[in-house]
């Protein structure tokens, strides 16, 4: 749609902020990103995001959308004539909405508990993470992509985790393509795309933001 | 065609009622499995592995979990009186508002029910606050849909009963007439809209379930 003005508010190390970003891509939409300091948050984030004051928040011709999942459905419901996210299917869209939802409920504070914990916490993290790796690589099977032969929502939602390994395999001391190699492929497979690889974080620079927030968090 | 539809559900989840009530205001006919949570029936188990929770919906034997992305999908399926609205920007705010209902606005509420006196202050600010954000989403509106019920409504549904459980159990007003025009307003419009008002749990086992429920959380949070 000509004349749309699109911005994206988020941060350079959120994999929910690269969710957005991969779904514009996908789409072709070009937007603006604008990287927030979460310790010294814009009037302009206060304003779009007054009930949670977290990013990402999509501006779409001054209107905010918040909360990661429901941007990506946004986007593709907006720019419904590209690339479609979700399927048409009730039923399979039921079935992408529950894996992603999944997604959302599990990997985030698990991954974070790798990081954040030390010693038994931590060995509890690191194979619940595992176990929750091989329930998706199980959901996945033989797919080319969580969406069948078409990159779609559930890739979108979980694909931006990726970069995020490294830190969660240094600090949790395990490679997940050992344990769950078709996963990592899914996720090479993702990398490849230009909307994805232009979107994800380098997962060095991931490992030290990890690396410098527990010394800021007093985490050892 | 003749369509098979079961709800595994209890008799007391706010989640299954969602669909409850989504399924007769559709006028869809599905059969009710009743479920023992501390009993799990293989039917289940089978159908949720995942999470093994209520409410699941198994059209012609497919099953549907999780109860928003049920809503959503019983919606799709049968699109006479639609419950989302079709613009996506409306929809997505009814998205952000039902899962800020179950996130945020639950768990303020709970932590309220669940403290102890001398607690209570406290974890009613965070509820209150809570409370004015969503009183505002229905200034001007009779429901959060507009005149009529809809998948904002059906989200928020467990709030208008548990509310004035909490109230009886509790001994306070949460939802004052005074602070919260809409929000009472809407309670009482919701409660007894036809169907809705045709689902509710009865109350005095309700009202059991939960005191029981408080009296456990109070004595495990009492120092010994």
């Amino acid at each position: 749609m000509a004349g749309d003005k699109v911005v994206v508010l988020g941060t350079y190390v959120s994999m929910f902020s690269m969710r957005a970003q991969v779904a514009l891509n996908e789409k072709g939409i070009e937007y603006e990103k604008k990287e927030e300091d979460l310790a010294n948050k814009s009037p302009l984030f206060l304003e779009m995001n007054p009930v949670h004051k977290k990013i990402p928040v999509l501006i779409h011709n001054g209107k905010p959308v918040c909360e990661s999942l429901i941007i990506v459905q946004y986007i593709d419901e907006v720019w419904h004539d590209k690339n479609p996210l979700l399927p048409s299917d009730p039923y399979q869209r039921a079935q992408a909405r529950f894996w992603a939802d999944f997604v959302d409920k599990k990997v985030y504070d698990c991954g974070r508990r790798i990081w954040a914990t030390k010693g038994e916490e931590k060995e509890a993290a690191k194979k619940e993470f595992i176990g929750i790796m091989k329930t998706l690589e199980g959901e996945l099977g033989n797919k080319p992509y969580f969406g069948g032969e078409d990159f779609g929502y559930v890739d979108v939602a979980l694909i931006p985790f990726y970069c995020w390994f490294h830190a969660y395999e240094n600090f949790g001391n395990f490679k997940t393509e050992t344990e769950c190699p078709k996963l990592v492929e899914w996720a090479k497979r993702c990398m490849q795309r230009e909307s994805v690889s232009k979107s994800l974080a380098d997962p060095h620079k991931i490992y030290e933001f990890v690396v410098s927030l527990k010394k800021k968090l007093g985490i050892e | 065609m003749a369509e098979e539809v079961k709800l595994f559900r209890t008799w007391s989840s706010g989640y299954a009622l969602r669909i409850v009530w989504a399924l007769k205001l559709k006028g869809i006919e599905y059969e009710t499995i009743f479920e023992d949570l501390t009993n799990k029936s293989p039917s289940l188990l089978q159908y949720n592995p995942i999470h093994g929770k209520v409410p699941v919906l198994v059209h012609d034997g497919k099953p549907v979990c999780e109860s928003l992305v049920i809503l959503e999908y019983v919606d799709e399926t049968w699109k006479h009186n639609p419950l989302l609205p079709q613009d996506p920007y409306e929809k997505s705010m009814a998205r952000f508002w039902a899962n800020f209902g179950d996130d945020k606005l639950m768990k303020s509420i709970w932590q309220l029910f669940i403290a102890r006196e001398k607690d209570q202050d406290v974890a009613a600010v965070e509820a209150l606050e809570n409370l004015k954000l969503v009183e505002e989403q229905l200034k001007g509106k009779k429901f959060f849909h507009g005149e009529t019920i809809g998948y904002l409504d059906l989200a928020f549904g467990w709030f208008a009963d548990f509310v004035s459980i909490l109230e009886e159990i509790m001994s306070l007003k949460l939802v004052d007439g005074e602070r919260f025009p809409h929000l009472s307003s809407w309670i009482q419009h919701f409660m007894d809209a036809p169907v809705i008002r045709d689902c509710w749990p009865p109350r005095d086992k309700m009202i059991i379930k939960y005191q029981v429920m408080r009296e456990k959380y109070l004595a495990a949070a009492t120092p010994k």
